[in-house]
């Protein structure tokens, strides 16, 4: 009798253990969330909100600093809109083509090629960037510094390509093949049954694809600080623009008092968008399984 | 003799997708050929053994990337020290013991919202909860606690996707010759999950090799030579966080493309492995 108390007293503990360690991700999360928030939120209050959110100056060591991060959050949003207008039809075209047109040898092959790109680390991107794109963009566009928002934009773009292509392929090839098999016997071409069928079919997941490219450029932070120049000016295609991620990386090593709380608050604007993010992307991924 | 019969607007469509995709397929194809073929053409020349093998003297003039290789070794091996414990036991919780469906849908929602956060705010965080809150100051076991929290949805996931895999059976048969439920996550659980927990090191290795924005702020970019023991209590700069300082800081590009044609090795040596390990567990699983 004894001894099977001690057991199930044995089990009951590991089984705590254990709850506890599965619970360790909501704890890192609500960690993570609170930490931003106590924080973020006392340089907010000294600024003023909407001074904060929609003052247009960034000024953090001048005499009289100014903190308005309005250039940041459009740099950040429309950056992050160029690499999906950019990436997304070219990774869409080349998802659709390696899941229903290309052959075995070649998709494989793309499929490699494809992980690769994924695996190279964004400080690498970055320095090509740094030394092919910025001056390129200087000679070709006959600007004095070619770092830009356009070639944050390009670097974005190329980094987004490979979840694009991956999440995309997946849900085209879990569309039943039922529906392309009626779509073909019924007269339409490849062509127009997988852009007519199967893509629609895959919306959800196509969808969440490209959400999930908004999270991976909203949240880049040294491949563009390598090529973006890093000023706080209003965003402009041609011009050296500094975003929300860079904003918070260039200057945490030297600032501190007002400016660094400011800092912490633009990491809280960040996660915001991060979690709205987050949010369009459980829905879309849902509905993909729904269905 | 069916094509004869396509209309005008029908064969324009075809032919329109058909030349985008294979434009965005050339694109794709290209820009990678591109980094990878212009990093390994810049930065090969450049690798030389003093290059790998020393470190940098201010005395000398010479650089070298020796500390930073250990570094990143240094990190590695902490990391994964420290997530095996955490993920795997995570993973257990959720596929053996956790019953209440709402605690399920809270610890897959949280495993999601992490993955999804950008690494600057893990730098962020890190650098307020361990460097400072808890003391630890700009070092690389403060860097390895911070990809920890990072990489802990990897290894629970693929830990996860593999106890899937290990038939109820197996269970029902330890049980039933009298096993408690320690016991048989010990005996069959366990070892069913290896080819999960192999893949979810590769992939966090990977990562921690490419990671740099949750590193700068939290190990710091130091380039001194140190053992195991001390270098973890000590600031240092891994490998991309090197390459950063170097391209960024110093405008060192040789360095920096040298360090460059590493990484882009490193990247292909981790893609092949965890392309081997799934073939080997498949084949193992199928027989």
């Amino acid at each position: 009798m004894n001894a099977k108390k001690k057991k199930r007293l044995f089990e009951n503990i590991i089984h705590a253990i254990f709850l506890v360690l599965g619970l360790l991700t909501v704890g890192f999360v609500l960690l993570i969330s609170v930490y931003l928030v106590i924080s973020g939120i006392p340089a907010i209050r000294e600024i003023g909100i909407a001074d904060f959110l929609f003052g247009k100056t960034w000024a953090s060591t001048a005499a009289e600093p100014k903190y308005g991060i309005l250039p940041f959050i459009l740099t950040s949003i429309y950056g992050t809109a160029g690499a999906i207008l950019v990436g997304v039809p070219v990774g869409f075209f080349t998802a659709v083509y390696l899941a229903k047109f290309a052959p075995v040898k070649i998709k494989k092959f793309m499929e490699a090629i494809v992980g690769i790109l994924a695996g190279i680390p964004s400080v690498v991107y970055g320095l090509v960037g740094m030394l092919v794109l910025v001056p390129g963009i200087r000679s070709l566009l006959n600007v004095p510094d070619g770092a830009s928002l356009l070639a944050a934009i390009i670097v974005l773009a190329i980094m987004i390509l490979p979840s694009i292509i991956k999440v995309s392929m997946t849900s085209l090839e879990a569309v039943p093949p039922e529906y392309e098999d009626a779509s073909l016997a019924l007269g339409a071409t490849p062509e127009e049954t997988y852009f007519r069928v199967s893509v629609p079919a895959a919306k959800s997941g196509i969808a969440a694809a490209v959400v999930l490219g908004v999270g991976r450029a909203i949240g880049e932070a040294m491949a563009v600080m390598m090529v973006a120049g890093n000023v706080a000016n209003m965003p402009s295609l041609l011009q050296s623009v500094r975003f929300l991620t860079t904003a918070v990386a260039s200057e945490m090593s030297y600032s501190e008092g007002l400016q660094r709380q400011a800092l912490f608050s633009i990491a809280l604007v960040l996660f915001f968008f991060i979690m709205l993010i987050n949010a369009a992307l459980n829905f879309f991924l849902k509905r993909d399984k729904e269905k | 003799m069916l094509k004869k019969k396509l209309s005008k607007k029908r064969k324009t469509y075809i032919a329109a997708v058909r030349a985008l995709m294979l434009i965005s397929t050339a694109v794709t194809c290209t820009v990678a050929a591109f980094v990878v073929i212009y990093v390994i053409v810049k930065g090969v020349p450049n690798i030389s053994w003093q290059l790998l093998s020393t470190a940098p003297s201010y005395l000398a003039d010479t650089i070298g990337i020796l500390p930073d290789i250990l570094n990143t070794l240094y990190i590695v091996l902490a990391t994964l020290v420290l997530i095996l414990p955490l993920g795997v036991g995570a993973a257990i919780y959720l596929t053996e013991y956790a019953t209440n469906k709402k605690i399920v849908a809270a610890i897959e929602y949280a495993a999601e919202t992490l993955s999804g956060i950008p690494s600057i705010i893990y730098g962020l965080v890190g650098m307020l909860v361990f460097c400072e809150f808890f003391g630890m100051g700009t070092t690389l076991l403060a860097g390895a606690m911070t990809l920890v929290i990072m990489n802990l949805p990897t290894i629970m996931r693929t830990t996860q996707e593999s106890l899937k895999t290990v038939p109820q059976s197996y269970r029902e048969g330890a049980f039933g010759l009298g096993a408690g439920k320690w016991r048989v996550i010990r005996t069959v659980v366990l070892p069913g999950c290896v080819d999960g927990v192999v893949t979810g090191c590769i992939l966090t290795v990977g990562r921690i090799l490419g990671e740099s924005a949750a590193l700068l702020y939290t190990a710091g970019f130091a380039h001194a030579l140190n053992g195991i023991i001390e270098g973890l209590g000590r600031s240092g700069a891994t490998l991309t966080v090197a390459l950063y300082v170097y391209a960024k800081e110093q405008g060192e590009f040789e360095i920096a493309f040298a360090i460059a044609s590493i990484l882009l090795l490193l990247t292909f040596l981790i893609n092949l492995a965890a392309a081997m390990t799934a073939k080997f567990f498949k084949r193992r699983t199928a027989q």
